[in-house]
């Protein structure tokens, strides 16, 4: 029998409100969840609290931000009481962070080399010399094909895949244990998608490392994960394993899989989400 | 409507289109998809009159363009943007929004024909003298189509018009542009990435790779895969894979 394990990510009762001049909006609402060793995806539209909910794990939230949680655990350390210290040695040590676009997310006036070498440097030490080394060899294990070269080159240098890529090459050199990926393809193209999302799933499992993946695409979150929690308005409002995702049960979930526009089943008008104040209680 | 042919596009010393030709019959919606950096947008900036350095033939209604465009040109051709955002004045209402194409055409009775506007698009009149940042994405979209559609186009160029929504407030817009060309006979010039939008609203899809037309076909076609390019089948297979 296996030993029982610490979910790496333990999150029970989180609530995120923001302090405002007129009082205290709530932006995420009770969510409970665990992440292990597995790939989660959290789904849901923009402004349903899916990318706070990541930040509050990393503690990277705004100040205006109130966090209250019943728990909210990475690998055992609790997040809300932990001293800064403590936070430093998750963030991008035990934790990497993969963002949306690598033209924000990449020094401008730094080769992605050097960017690599100094986050490696950072959390394992060694020479400059090795740390340079360490990061083409990073560059190669994110499948770049020419990975000295990248390593020279300036993200302005660089396409959308490849500065995705970097920032990969980047979350994974200090070898961490939950790698948390906030729509990390959606300023890419399909094809570029699908082989950025490939590479994340492949260096996930082969590392035996726990993936959060936030998306607002539902069908392609469960393509990649083992799990998807759909949230809306701040709350999970249905969680189900990727596999069962088309016989899911909430409306809101069927709501958001039907109105896309499908290549295969054409359909003359679309059918149009209608919100019912009851999934907000 | 809209005839282009063999339309070339340079930024500097680089041609970016090379040699495009297309034709979208009155009323009709063409769709062009491609991955980003093929010009598919180079092109409909050319068609719009934001761009003058091009060299081929392109016709709007039979009437051959030269770089500079008559005003009665920017009544009868408008463009939706992807982004509402960017493409909104921050400092300007939605009536001020509104108003300025009819400013522009001399058109009278801005107060009734601002209330219609916002009727079209489904709207809430109450929303005509709020800021673009106190509207959500898709009410933004919304206005920027009642704004293109103010001074009563013929054609619309649809540049990505719904990759900055949510997939829930897609299906309405995507609702809203169909509803419309049927209503108005509008003619439309749809660029996106997305193969099941530009499937869904055009019964004609072009494909660009690297600034050339590699296969031009029915969306019928294209739904059943009977893609003849390489290029095409490969993205219709990853289309089909991860929806």
């Amino acid at each position: 029998m296996m030993p029982p394990q610490t979910p790496l990510v333990d999150i029970a009762g989180l609530n995120i409100a923001f302090r405002t001049p007129s009082g205290l909006v709530p932006a995420v609402r009770g969510v409970s969840l665990t992440v292990g060793r597995e790939k989660l995806g959290i789904v849901g539209e923009s402004g349903s609290g899916k990318s706070l909910t990541a930040r509050a794990i990393l503690r990277l939230l705004p100040r205006t931000a109130v966090v209250t949680a019943d728990r909210l655990a990475f690998d055992g350390t609790d997040v809300l009481r932990a001293t800064e210290r403590t936070m430093r040695t998750i963030r991008g040590r035990r934790a990497g962070l993969i963002l949306q676009d690598p033209k924000h997310a990449l020094n401008p006036v730094m080769t992605a080399g050097a960017q690599i070498a100094e986050a490696w440097r950072m959390h394992k030490g060694g020479t400059a010399h090795q740390a340079a080394a360490a990061a083409v060899d990073l560059l190669a294990q994110v499948l770049i094909r020419d990975p000295a070269r990248v390593a020279g080159a300036y993200p302005h240098e660089l396409s959308g895949g490849m500065g995705q890529r970097v920032m990969i090459a980047m979350m994974l050199a200090p070898d961490p244990e939950l790698l948390i990926a906030d729509e990390p393809t959606s300023a890419l193209d399909a094809t570029v998608q699908a082989e950025i999302l490939r590479l994340i799933e492949d260096l996930v499992s082969r590392r035996g490392m726990g993936l959060l993946l936030i998306s607002h695409d539902l069908p392609l979150v469960g393509h990649f994960c083992d799990r998807v929690a759909v949230m809306y308005a701040g709350q999970i409002v249905e969680e189900v394993a990727a596999a069962d995702l088309a016989r899911a049960q909430h409306p809101y979930t069927r709501g958001l899989l039907d109105c896309m526009p499908s290549l295969l089943h054409p359909r003359d008008r679309l059918p149009v989400l209608a919100r019912d104040p009851a999934w907000l209680l | 409507m809209i005839d282009i042919s063999n339309l070339r596009v340079r930024f500097g010393p680089t041609e970016v289109v090379h040699g495009i030709s297309l034709t979208v019959p009155r009323g009709g919606s063409f769709g062009l998809v491609g991955e980003s950096g093929s010009g598919k947008s180079t092109v409909l900036r050319a068609l719009s009159g934001l761009n003058s350095k091009w060299t081929g033939v392109m016709r709007v209604d039979g009437v051959t363009l030269t770089p500079h465009r008559s005003r009665d040109f920017y009544r009868r051709v408008q463009m939706v943007f992807q982004d509402p955002y960017g493409s909104l004045h921050p400092r300007q209402t939605v009536d001020q929004a509104l108003s300025e194409p009819l400013i522009v055409h001399g058109l009278a009775g801005h107060d009734a024909r601002i209330a219609r506007a916002l009727a079209d698009v489904a709207l809430p009149g109450a929303l005509r003298f709020r800021y673009p940042h106190q509207l959500s994405g898709g009410q933004r979209q919304r206005v920027a189509i009642a704004r293109a559609l103010m001074a009563g186009p013929e054609v619309l160029l649809l540049d990505e018009p719904t990759s900055a929504l949510d997939v829930s407030v897609q299906a309405e817009v995507l609702n809203l542009l169909r509803a419309l060309q049927v209503e108005r006979g509008l003619t439309y010039l749809l660029v996106s990435h997305n193969l099941a939008v530009v499937a869904h609203l055009c019964p004609t899809v072009a494909v660009m790779q690297a600034g050339t037309l590699v296969e031009t076909l029915s969306s019928d076609d294209l739904r059943a895969g009977r893609a003849t390019h390489p290029y095409t089948a490969g993205l219709r297979a990853l289309a089909v894979e991860l929806a």
